[in-house]
């Protein structure tokens, strides 16, 4: 499941699918792929998607190594938004950096 | 807005607006498609002078009373500026003359509209 080859080196895959995560709630003051949205919220690692290179670096002119592992994630729709009145299976799935979750409980 | 945590002034997904959401479609305008045609080129793969990421964060370095000001594409090319000088490959004197240049021969819209 780890790309490999120089180019594609970065570091092995954390979460498995399944894994519950929490999204960091840090307020980093420059370019990041993280929503104010989600920050903070609980999800679980539906798949590893790819290793890619970093855009929070590549915003900066860098080259994006190390590439880091990319997760699908998924949400509780009722975990994002405070009052949802919809239905308690609807969910959001949303591509996540790996330095963006940590392992939530 | 004034309950939400610190975050960037294009990070407003899911907080209270101040007025409904445009939905209206409209034809892309001459100097959209301009725009979009030079980020094209600034970061084809062959050149690649800037990323696509670099314009976001370009974007995101607009202050809210630009970021609410401008337009769209405004944005962009307000970032391919900003992106564009930063690599010292415009000059800022030099973009002000031929702004000045420009303005003069097309009068105050300028000539792109």
């Amino acid at each position: 499941m780890a790309a490999t080859g120089t180019d594609k080196a970065g570091a092995a895959p954390a979460y498995a699918p399944g894994t519950r995560v929490r999204i960091r709630a840090d307020a980093h003051p420059g370019h990041h792929r993280t929503p104010l949205y989600i920050k903070g919220r609980r999800g679980v690692v539906v798949q590893y998607v790819e290793t890619a290179r970093n855009p929070e670096t590549l915003a900066y002119g860098k080259d994006g190594t190390p590439r880091v592992p990319v997760y699908q994630v998924r949400f509780a729709q009722a975990e994002l938004w405070p009052g949802y009145h919809g239905p308690r299976t609807d969910t959001l799935l949303m591509d996540i950096l790996e330095h963006w979750l940590e392992r939530a409980e | 807005m004034a309950d939400a945590p610190p975050h960037g002034v294009h990070d407003v997904g899911g907080l209270p607006g101040d007025e409904p959401v445009d939905r209206e479609e409209h034809e892309p305008h001459a100097f959209e498609k301009r725009v979009g045609a030079l980020l094209r080129l600034l970061s084809h793969p062959d050149k690649r002078v800037m990323r696509v990421d670099e314009l976001r964060r370009g974007i995101e370095s607009l202050n809210e009373t630009e970021y609410a000001g401008y337009a769209y594409y405004e944005r962009w090319v307000e970032s391919i500026r900003r992106i564009l000088v930063e690599k010292g490959l415009l000059d800022e004197a030099e973009l002000q003359r031929k702004i000045a240049e420009v303005q003069a021969r097309f009068g105050e819209g300028g000539g792109g509209h």
